[in-house]
């Protein structure tokens, strides 16, 4: 006979569940009991007080640039916006947690978390303004292009770290994406194709409750999406999202597991959308004011007040040099966007292929010409 | 004929939701599934009302994930039900892809006929209405090139409607491509007229110097170059395909024989796109009708630039007008 069934599978040394043992012990990678809480707990007196500060200015600016750019959208200034309000513990940590050398692949709302990596604030914002899809050069940055195709970029992080890591490099790479993007096929490839290549990459769940309509619980039966990842082999951490230094801490712990050979790790940061899903979403559909009120509660730059003025680390002084940062940002963002943006239409043939070809060289052709015949008419 | 009382004013938006909700009353087996397709009405509220109406068994908001929804949809549809499947925007049915091509389009073929896949997939497409990267994508060309799928698309309320009661009618899977710019058109439409079999063109405009060859949203921007052609001395017909699979040579012949001169627009890119097909196909057919070479004018052959480029991008009166200036017309 020559199929293979179970009594033939036994006879294969080796074949069967317990005969070579789990190739890893579940028990470490089950994600914690209770979302990693920094503010409010002993930890908080340990944490570097410059380090802390630091995380509040960010937060302070980021919330800023994200009310800005709200309202850009209402003005007609950008296209869409997808704010990141109520989120911004996670976006800034996501910045802090990683190295100059490492690689960010953020999703369409983490432009803050772009931003606070160091890129221009307007440049972060032109795929969103409408004047181009990319307006930072990704290889300056190392930030990937904000990926708008949920979790595609997941698996592109991992190819990243893993040839970091084929080079020698002690790069990491950190990608981030929404509850979500963890149905997308996507995501559970990125996943097992770390664990297997053992890649220097980290992934990052935001989860704030709804995917635009849909939320968790019709996302999701799992008991918290950081148990995805032990199917896979690798740990799950589960951090609350809107605690800034809970988010850095775990995030900074995984990153450098990662670069020291410790493999990937999965983050979710429990948070919550304070904002409609973009500009263009009607929330009030599926979604109570008073569950948007209580999240307002446990908002991230309420709770660094709160806690860093008991702890003595934060007094009027810093609060009012955040908050004069973050108005210098916005009225940089209103005057920079108050005109149209300069365009070349031209540069609908630029970078298709690196050498043009010969169809998209006539069609550049006629397009120049339609261009020319209209300033005639219009000088005329 | 119709009655006066049966006529309804409404958006294209709204005629496509009417179709969902008398398809589902009229058969308990036709099922809507897709993302945010519930409490929200899908982002375009093309399924507003329609869980609250028939409960979310009918009506699902599913996982976010699109080869899960289509190769679920499959399995439905392999137990009998007739399932309507939601894709998002254009660029985010390429997940499903895999599903569509090596499943939904070769199920019947692989199983001698003995299991047909009666599922329809409506997909919003198409630019013009200012959106970012990956939602603005022609996609027909993939689909109308993969054999087993039925490919069409509405371009009036009217068909809309039923163009949508007939692909979930369908024993045959049908990508039905929504054409997003003209969601918030209104008109005046009678649903009691019979639904159309799908496969059939219609002349929008007669016409006796040329023929207009188009589809869903490069309809209304042929209609105004038909308009403006008048200046020129030009009387251009214009022909709504309205589906690509199956492709209406009879009637497409027909108008090209009587006038001799076609141009066909779409707005996708023009290379390995609909248009070549169509441009064949008639100079297969009609040549010794045709006084001149069948003329594209389509999109350019680029990703789908940004919003505030696109309407460089886009076919639109000016260069159609050029096309047909380029019809040989001294001849
Ligand atoms: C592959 C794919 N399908 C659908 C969409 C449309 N879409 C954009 S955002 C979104 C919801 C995403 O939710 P989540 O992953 O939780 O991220 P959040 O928006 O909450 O940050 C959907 C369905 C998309 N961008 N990509």
């Amino acid at each position: 006979m020559t199929v293979l069934d179970h009594r033939h599978l036994a006879a294969v040394p080796g074949w069967l569940p317990g005969a070579t043992g789990p190739r890893s012990d579940p028990a470490p990678l089950l994600p914690d009991a209770s979302p990693v809480r920094v503010l409010g707990t002993p930890a908080l007196d340990k944490a570097d007080p410059k380090l802390l500060r630091e995380l509040y200015r960010r937060l302070v600016v980021g919330r800023r640039y994200n009310q800005q750019a709200t309202t850009l959208t209402k003005q007609g200034r950008l296209a869409v916006y997808p704010a990141s309000t109520g989120q911004e513990a996670c976006q800034v940590a996501a910045a802090t947690a990683l190295g100059v050398d490492d690689w960010l692949f953020p999703s369409y709302r983490d432009t803050l978390a772009v931003v606070s990596r160091g890129v221009d604030p307007l440049e972060a914002l032109t795929l969103l303004r409408g004047n181009a899809h990319t307006g930072y050069d990704p290889r300056a940055a190392r930030t990937a292009p904000l990926c708008t195709p949920l979790a595609t970029q997941a698996p592109h992080a991992v190819g990243l770290a893993h040839a970091a890591r084929l080079r020698g490099e002690p790069v990491v790479a950190l990608a981030m994406l929404g509850d979500g993007g963890t149905s997308e096929g996507d995501f559970h490839e990125a996943l097992n194709f770390a664990a297997v290549l053992h890649a220097p990459v980290v992934f990052l769940v935001q989860n704030n409750g709804y995917a635009i309509s849909v939320p968790l619980t019709q996302q999701s039966a799992a008991p918290s999406l950081a148990h995805k990842a032990v199917g896979y082999g690798i740990p799950g951490r589960l951090v609350d999202g809107n605690d800034a230094p809970a988010v850095h801490a775990v995030l900074t712990e995984a990153v450098e597991n990662a670069r020291t050979g410790g493999g990937p790790t999965l983050i979710e940061a429990l948070t919550y959308r304070i904002e409609a899903h973009t500009n263009a979403d009607d929330a009030t559909r599926y979604r109570e004011d008073a569950e948007v009120a209580a999240w307002r509660e446990h908002d991230p730059i309420l709770l660094m007040e709160r806690h860093l003025r008991a702890a003595g680390v934060l007094d009027d002084q810093l609060i009012q040099e955040a908050a004069d940062e973050a108005e210098a940002l916005a009225a940089r963002m209103r005057a920079e966007f108050h005109a149209d943006p300069e365009l070349d239409p031209m540069s609908l043939f630029a970078h298709v292929y690196a050498e043009p070809t010969p169809q998209l060289r006539e069609q550049a052709a006629q397009l120049a010409a339609e261009l020319a015949a209209e300033a005639e008419v219009h000088n005329r | 004929m119709s009655t006066a009382t049966s006529l309804r004013t409404s958006t294209m938006a709204q005629a496509l939701n009417s179709a969902l909700r008398d398809a589902m009353q009229a058969d308990p087996t036709v099922h809507v599934l897709g993302e945010d397709v519930g409490a929200l009405g899908g982002v375009f509220r093309i399924t507003d009302g329609l869980t609250a109406e028939f409960g979310p068994d009918r009506c699902l908001d599913t996982p976010l994930a699109e080869a899960g929804i289509l190769g679920t949809a499959i399995g439905m549809a392999m137990y009998g039900l007739r399932p309507v499947v939601e894709m998002q925007f254009d660029a985010f049915a390429y997940p499903a892809m895999e599903q569509l091509v090596s499943h939904v389009a070769k199920m019947r073929n692989r199983t001698a006929g003995r299991m047909p896949l009666p599922i329809t997939i409506r997909i919003p497409y198409g630019g013009g209405i200012g959106g970012v990267e990956h939602h603005s994508d022609s996609s027909e060309a993939y689909y109308a090139n993969t054999p087993g799928l039925h490919v069409v698309t509405p371009a009036t309320v009217a068909d809309a409607y039923g163009l949508l009661r007939a692909s979930i009618a369908s024993d045959d899977p049908v990508v039905f491509l929504e054409p997003k710019r003209l969601y918030w058109g209104k008109a005046e439409w009678d649903p009691s007229l019979s639904v159309d079999p799908i496969g059939k063109a219609v002349l929008r405009r007669t016409g006796r110097s040329a023929v207009l060859v188009t589809y869903g949203p490069s309809l209304p921007v042929c209609l105004e170059a038909a308009e403006a052609a008048k200046a020129e001395g030009w009387d251009l017909a214009v022909l709504d395909l309205r589906s690509l699979v199956p492709f209406d040579d009879e009637t497409v012949c027909e108008v090209v024989r009587s006038l001799g001169r076609a141009v066909v627009v779409h707005e996708s890119g023009g290379f390995g796109g609909t248009g070549a097909e169509i441009a064949a196909r008639i100079t297969e057919r009609c040549f010794h009708h045709l006084a001149a070479p069948v003329l594209r004018v389509t999109g350019f052959d680029i990703p789908y630039p940004p919003p505030m480029l696109e309407h460089h991008h886009l076919p639109g009166v000016d260069r159609i007008l050029d096309a047909v200036a380029r019809l040989q017309w001294e001849d």
